[in-house]
């Protein structure tokens, strides 16, 4: 050590990662899920080449259910850092108008999320994809790589992880093997939430706690965030001070009640919180083997 | 509260003031350590226990532990904290972790990487890739057992991975009555083994995992133990040893280049420190210049040091690039392509004596060969034995030749600067990993004499244009009735040739050799060398081989120069192969009676790109060879002086 902080010496991994995949691949992509990873990964990539900009475009895997929110913030960070944005919506779910309500969560996310990104990535040819999955999220990932190989076809399978020593990433790729990076490999939330806070790193208004209307299905607060929103009969959204500890499709992502409208009172409350972050997101809840078996289907 | 021990992270948290908790927690260093110890010694139950001791187990995640308990877990119903731990769901069944995992805790003072790994016998690959990155090794005894061959193991693992600072941790003190005889008798014999291993900073610490006991609290069970608690050490310890005062080294990642004004080199500086205005040096070039500019990040300053990643711009316009270090113009990293270092080899295929690998060490790829072991380390018993080549998890000792020069330092002085990675050629994999201890001495400093009688000058003596074709494909493929009548032909047309095959070679040459894969490669290796010295006295030089491996066709290629080469696929299916067996061979590879017989438990590579592909089911030998002489003559003829171009 050296006498450099925690987040100076994640922040210098990180930059060192993706600096290292970008040399080393022809076509890289950077996964921009606009979520508060994806806000970290973007601030990291911009000072990582810097004065240059992040010689690769974000790719947003579009379901057209995201958060209003989320489409304006998105939309004008691009703008301001002045970064080249593909959007894509798998043309076969806006044909058939797949959705979490009359298509049920695991259809919808497989659908517009898994496929729609295998489509993406084959549709521009990129060798090699970042992504903001972090090894304190899920127990299955805490042995991913930070550089994992995927099949042709996007497949994960783990007899083909390379072992990672030191920091010698092994970066070569069979013709039609694709990689997927994580930079944030080592950071775990409350890593995430300090640096947010340390850089002062923009971030969607929904993490912080506000007056939204939800309501109430199976004891996930979900945000009515437009009129596509089926209410059941006796259903009326109702007020509350709710703030997002993730964002996804907002039918599929369940709010907290909290009074943190700031960042440091949203810290403050994740240090005193007892439940884990990925509580709130419906497709983990199946059985505990579940991150596994979407990832070897090719789900981030 | 979900669970009444423990609260590192947040316990100053309640009514205290949020931004300067902030601010101190955004100050905490880092560290990253190793556990070693088998599943027996308590080591996921340890670590379980960081876990929820630091709070970084939630509710939900404490109803499946409580769950999965009650139906796997093997404490008789109460929380098993080793559950939290197991990671996939195949091995969580097996019971028995098979990879490194990372987890992640913090404390008021520190923030913590733990790479776990698991103790069992073959996994020598994985605690090798988990000691790599780590500053300190815990390594765990059980105290009922002692000292044992795999604590043995896992130290030696530490030491030769360059960990200087042990904790040996004594667990299980429980089932002893918490006897601080049974504590003193482990520590007393550890100490010894692992003084003569080169560890001597070693905290030993008296524990419980299961119960807590020093955990994070000093124990009330062991009044006798003054030292501190594990996670007390694992905050305090300092661990920023001596990377700072090494020389400075910054391997060039990427060269950034936005725009005609600025020209920086990027890369994370792997040690010592950098101020504006240094002079560096870049390596291996040698070129001397000077800083101008240290960016981190966005943020430009006066100095920087090892860890950070950084963008420098320089006052000259020299030439670097990536692969390339900026180093201290004073004390600059070493420089060579021949070395002797540490393997240790990582994949389920041997290491082949002889074939050529990708070696990567710091930014750099390079091509590399493997000389024969010298020796391979027992892992168990720190002995020396002979080796021909190394298989999964062997640890030895060989020398290795690089296709280029490339910067070192030794891996005792700089960890980043002395370890390297070998990957193969086709299939990309990461096969074995390496610790350069230092430079050998070219042999003799042997620079080919240039000689005037060249083989260009042999080559025009008799008018032609030296070759090497090399028939590849199944025994019983028809390579050797094809090289037959091929000769003959060229023998017509008055050229100077000579056939290599298994027949002139096997009983001479290579009469030593049998019919596995490392045999298989040290045969063409010798024959790919005979071949190379003929082509250089100007001859067409026929081999007819099997050759089944892509990595020794190609080797065989590099042996001569470029268009000299001529690889001719005879495709003959298997099973028409195998119909024809002309000496009888599938037959007795099916009954057993020859072992790695390629096509019968043997693999073939097929070639990728052959300059001839010849389809046997449809050409007769004297068209094949027909085919072949057409390639010869559309080749570029015999240039002037007679080096062909």
């Amino acid at each position: 050590m050296n006498g450099l902080t925690h987040l100076e010496r994640l922040e210098a991994e990180s930059i060192q990662i993706m600096r290292e995949a970008v040399a080393e691949s022809e076509r890289p992509v950077m996964l921009y899920s606009i979520g508060k990873d994806s806000a970290v990964m973007v601030h990291l990539a911009t000072k990582a080449f810097y004065p240059g900009k992040p010689p690769f475009p974000l790719l947003h895997v579009d379901t057209t259910w995201k958060f209003r929110a989320m489409y304006e913030f998105r939309d004008t960070l691009v703008e301001r850092l002045g970064l080249e944005l593909i959007v894509h919506r798998n043309e076969e779910c806006v044909e058939r108008g797949i959705n979490p309500f009359d298509h049920g969560s695991a259809l919808h996310t497989d659908m517009w999320k898994t496929q729609g990104l295998k489509q993406a990535l084959d549709r521009h040819g990129f060798d090699v994809a970042f992504g903001g999955a972090r090894r304190d999220e899920e127990k299955s990932r805490a042995k991913e790589r930070v550089f994992s190989v995927r099949s042709a076809q996007h497949g994960w399978d783990p007899k083909r992880q390379r072992p990672e020593l030191w920091h010698l990433y092994n970066v070569r790729r069979s013709p039609g093997e694709t990689m997927r990076v994580f930079p944030l490999s080592n950071w775990t939330e409350l890593d995430v939430w300090q640096y947010i806070h340390r850089e002062g790193v923009p971030i969607v208004p929904l993490y912080l706690a506000a007056p939204r209307p939800v309501v109430d299905r199976d004891g996930l607060l979900i945000m009515v965030d437009d009129d596509r929103m089926p209410l059941l009969p006796d259903e009326v959204p109702m007020i509350r001070s709710v703030r997002f500890r993730t964002l996804g499709c907002y039918p599929l992502s369940g709010a907290v009640e909290s009074t943190a409208a700031t960042l440091p009172e949203v810290i403050a409350e994740m240090l005193l919180t007892t439940t884990s972050e990925r509580q709130g997101r419906i497709i983990d809840h199946d059985s505990s083997g579940s991150m596994e078996r979407k990832k070897q289907e090719g789900y981030f | 509260m979900a669970h009444a021990t423990g609260d590192l992270a947040g316990g100053e948290l309640a009514g205290g003031d949020i931004e300067a908790y902030l601010e101190a927690h955004e100050q905490k260093s880092m560290l990253r350590f190793i556990t070693c110890g088998s599943v027996d010694d308590g080591k996921s139950t340890l670590i379980g226990r960081l876990l929820y001791e630091s709070k970084l187990v939630f509710e939900d995640h404490l109803t499946a532990l409580a769950a999965d308990s009650k139906t796997v877990g093997t404490q008789g119903g109460e929380l098993d904290f080793a559950l939290l731990v197991d990671g996939l769901s195949a091995e969580r069944e097996q019971g028995i972790t098979i990879d490194v995992a990372y987890r992640f805790f913090t404390t008021e003072g520190r923030k913590f990487i733990v790479a776990d790994t698991p103790g069992h016998e073959q996994y020598t690959r994985n605690m090798v890739t988990g000691a790599s990155t780590a500053e300190l090794a815990v390594i765990l005894v059980d105290a009922r057992r002692g000292v044992l061959t795999q604590t043995r193991r896992h130290s030696y693992l530490v030491s030769l991975l360059g960990i200087r600072h042990v904790v040996l941790a004594v667990n299980k003190l429980d089932l002893c009555d918490y006897s601080e005889g049974v504590f003193e008798a482990i520590v007393e014999d550890y100490r010894e083994f692992a003084a003569g291993i080169g560890l001597t900073d070693v905290t030993a610490i008296p524990l419980s995992a299961l119960r807590g006991d020093n955990v994070t609290e000093p124990s009330p069970a062991m009044p006798w133990y003054s030292g501190p608690t594990l996670i007390g050490h694992l905050e305090a310890v300092d661990v920023s040893g001596e990377v700072l005062e090494r020389p400075f080294r910054l391997p060039v990642q990427w060269v950034n280049r936005p725009d005609l004004d600025f020209r920086g080199f990027s890369g994370q500086i792997v040690g010592g420190s950098v101020r504006r205005g240094d002079p560096v040096r870049v390596v291996p070039s040698g070129r001397r210049t000077t800083v101008d500019r240290i960016l981190v990040g966005d943020r430009e300053v006066e100095e920087a040091v090892a860890d950070q990643s950084v963008t420098v711009t320089l006052t000259d316009e020299v030439d670097v690039s990536r692969g390339d270090i900026l180093a201290a113009d004073s004390d600059p990293p070493g420089v060579a392509d021949q070395f002797e270092a540490h393997i240790i080899w990582m994949d389920e295929h041997p290491m082949l004596p002889g074939r050529s690998y990708l070696l990567k060490i710091g930014t750099r790829t390079v091509g590399a060969t493997l000389a024969h072991p010298k020796y391979k380390v027992n892992v168990n018993t720190l002995e020396h034995s002979a080796a021909t080549s190394f298989e999964l998890n062997d640890i030895g000792v060989c020398n290795i030749n690089l296709d280029r020069p490339v910067a070192f330092d030794a891996y005792s002085e700089n960890r980043e600067m002395g370890s390297f990675i070998l990957i193969d050629r086709f299939e990309n994999t990461t096969v074995g990993a390496g610790l350069l201890h230092f430079a050998l001495r070219r042999a003799g400093n042997i620079h080919w004499q240039a000689i005037e009688v060249d083989k260009g000058a042999r080559s025009t003596l008799k008018g032609q244009r030296p070759a090497l074709i090399w028939l590849t494909g199944f025994s019983g493929a028809g390579k050797s009735t094809i090289a037959n009548v091929l000769e003959k032909k060229l023998h017509q047309l008055r050229r100077h040739t000579y056939l290599l095959d298994g027949d002139n070679v096997r009983h001479g040459l290579n009469k030593d050799l049998g019919f596995t894969d490392v045999d298989r490669v040290e045969n063409i290796r010798r024959v790919a060398e005979v071949a190379g010295l003929m082509v250089d006295a100007g001859l067409i030089v026929i081999s007819s081989f099997i050759s089944p491996f892509r990595a020794e066709r190609d080797l065989a290629r590099g042996r001569v120069q470029e268009g000299e080469f001529i690889e001719v696929f005879v495709d003959t299916p298997l099973d028409v192969a195998e119909a024809r067996d002309p000496k009888g061979l599938f037959r007795k590879a099916r009954r057993g009676e020859l072992l790695n017989f390629t096509g019968v438990d043997s693999p073939y590579e097929v070639p990728l790109n052959p300059d001839v592909h010849i389809d046997t089911t449809r050409l007769t030998p004297a068209e094949a060879a027909d085919l072949i002489l057409e390639h010869l003559a559309g080749l570029p003829p015999v240039g002037p002086g007679g080096t062909p171009h």
